[in-house]
């Protein structure tokens, strides 16, 4: 903690220099999207400042600079998240996009009616809707693992929906409503020793902790690029490479063929045959940028800052009276989510937002979660690397006054 | 603390957000509707007792923030009485200093829901003020299906 370099993290974040309202920003809105650093929008200036074409296909200079810039990128996803090769890292929009390409080609190509898709109880419904879709599709079921009060998956019950039919399990790795962090090396485990393949939404876990990829031995991992920092419309699939060699493609178009008839049209490898059409190519490379800069900070230096920061805010919450945590796991991501007795989030959200405090309120599309709770919405303070303790404070002032405003 | 807000959050609404009036099923009611908010989980069902086009009762039920529960409460307060052609042109009135689109609203005209007039300048929340009141023009088209504030 004495170590992390906070204040020169928080001035390469030139929006946290806003005043919103007449009042300091505090931005605690990460789990929906986090801010850029400088080094990714100068990333995206400098390409369309100098580097900027279509990508694959120019034998032109600036074709094949812009084409390597995308392609570095990839290569820094690999190495990011212990990939075995570039081959298995597919660009997409977002994790959303990247399950619905997993739900519409590996979901349609091998599964059938009758076999099972079992989730858990947090989903997003980023990784509900595609496997509702599908099972409308082709006959397939979902299952759905339970959690327990605390927001922890009920590990028991979860192994005892594994069984002969189980043809996949798509599970969060870190809740976006709890924060919980499931216990995904164990999840990986049981479910391979009946050969089941495991993808793992990525999306909330990415920017708080270091995720190797081939160390959990996961099928699928997904995650969106705008929460890690980087540009929004930019998102990741990693496959393993034999599971996506098998899968037919998502889209078709330009990018993802080696040769087009009229009569028939042989697919690129991969990753290309996943990637039809123009990418986001300047947001690609500045998701690359992004990925730099937090691999300077370090995943792990991150990991256990934002830990201080969710134990002190956690503490601070349960002083004050009348304030519901929602959600907590013992093993659990920077989110603090909440409820104030009498006071709906959208007037807490409303008031926060007059103290210059960016907090979430609603359902987080997580409404399943919401009912299993009983609540209509939670508000939801999210942390990242450049919040502090002050901010904490603040919030906490925040909340203690507007209890008061409210009698 | 909280100054900015005073436009949006008026005693009025505190008042009427801890103790809603007409907070209450309605048995004998002839109209019944129901009002969602899927944005934020707002929820309502009004009643309404029309009896030769006069709203003879009207009430409510549910759950939402301050602004929508002071919203519906007032207006089962002030439709009280009203006839049904009264109660629309209020609805009309209501939607036009909510979503602003002109700067010459009649406040005489609309009484106490001026209080709510503040909602304009929070798109954001404009919705959960007019929850109740699309509500409510459902229930005088005597139409049955549930409201949703997203269609």
């Amino acid at each position: 903690m004495t170590t992390f370099p906070i204040e020169q993290i928080r001035a390469d974040f030139p929006i946290l220099g806003e005043k919103i309202r007449n009042k300091p920003l505090v931005y605690l809105d990460n789990a929906a999207s986090c801010q850029k650093p400088q080094a990714v929008i100068d990333s995206i200036v400098h390409t369309y400042s100098h580097e900027y074409a279509n990508i694959h296909r120019g034998v032109h200079t600036l074709s094949v600079k812009a084409t390597d810039k995308f392609e570095g990128a990839r290569e820094k996803v690999r190495a990011f998240i212990n990939a075995a090769s570039t081959k298995e890292i597919i660009f997409v929009r977002g994790a959303t996009e990247a399950i619905n390409l997993v739900a519409q080609s590996y979901g349609k190509s091998k599964l059938k009616a009758g076999d099972e898709i079992v989730i858990s109880a947090m989903e997003h419904h980023a990784n509900i809707v595609p496997w509702q879709m599908l099972c409308q599709q082709i006959g397939t079921v979902l299952k759905v693992a339970p959690m327990n009060q605390k927001g922890e998956l009920l590990f028991d019950e979860f192994e005892k929906l594994l069984n002969g039919n189980t043809k996949l399990v798509a599970i969060t790795h870190m809740s976006n409503a709890l924060g919980s962090i499931n216990p995904v090396e164990k999840i990986i485990a049981v479910a391979h020793a009946k050969n089941i393949p495991v993808l793992l939404d990525g999306a909330q876990a990415i920017p708080h902790m270091a995720v190797d990829v081939q160390a959990l031995d996961c099928d699928f991992y997904v995650f969106s690029g705008h929460k890690l920092y980087g540009p929004s419309g930019t998102g990741v699939l990693y496959g393993k490479q034999a599971l996506l060699e098998a899968m037919p493609p998502y889209q078709g178009g330009g990018d993802m063929i080696r040769s087009v008839t009229f009569d028939k049209t042989d697919y690129a490898g991969l990753p290309q045959k996943f990637e039809a059409g123009t990418p986001a190519i300047a947001e690609i490379i500045g998701l690359g940028a992004a990925i730099d800069y937090v691999s300077v900070v370090g995943m792990d230096n991150i990991a256990a800052y934002e830990a201080e920061l969710l134990a002190y805010a956690t503490e601070q919450a349960l002083q004050i009276k009348g304030l519901n945590i929602i959600g907590q796991a013992a093993e659990k991501g920077g989110i603090l989510s909440f409820t104030l007795e009498h006071i709906h989030p959208h007037d807490i959200g409303t008031m926060l937002d007059s103290l210059g405090i960016a907090i979430r309120a609603g359902h987080h599309c997580a409404m399943p979660v919401m009912d299993f709770y009983g609540v209509p919405a939670t508000a939801r303070a999210s942390f990242a690397m450049y919040n502090t303790r002050q901010e904490i404070d603040v919030l906490m002032q925040g909340i203690k006054s507007l209890i008061e405003v409210f009698g | 603390m909280f100054e900015d807000l005073r436009d949006l959050y008026q005693e009025v609404i505190f008042d009427h957000n801890r103790n809603p009036r007409n907070f209450r099923v309605m048995e004998n009611a002839n109209r019944r509707v129901d009002g969602f908010n899927p944005l934020c989980g707002d929820k309502l069902t009004l009643f309404l007792k029309i009896d030769d086009h006069v709203i003879s009762d009207a009430s409510f039920q549910g759950s939402g923030c301050a602004i929508s529960t002071a919203s519906v409460s007032l207006m089962t307060e002030i439709v009280k009485g009203k006839t049904e052609a009264e109660a629309d042109t209020l609805f009309k009135q209501f939607h036009e200093m909510t979503t602003g689109k002109t700067e010459d609203i009649n406040l005489e005209a609309i009484g106490k829901l001026a209080v709510l007039a503040g909602v304009r300048e929070y798109p954001a929340r404009v919705k959960c003020a007019t929850l109740a009141w699309h509500t409510l023009d459902a229930a005088l088209k005597n139409q049955q299906e549930a409201v949703s504030t997203e269609e």
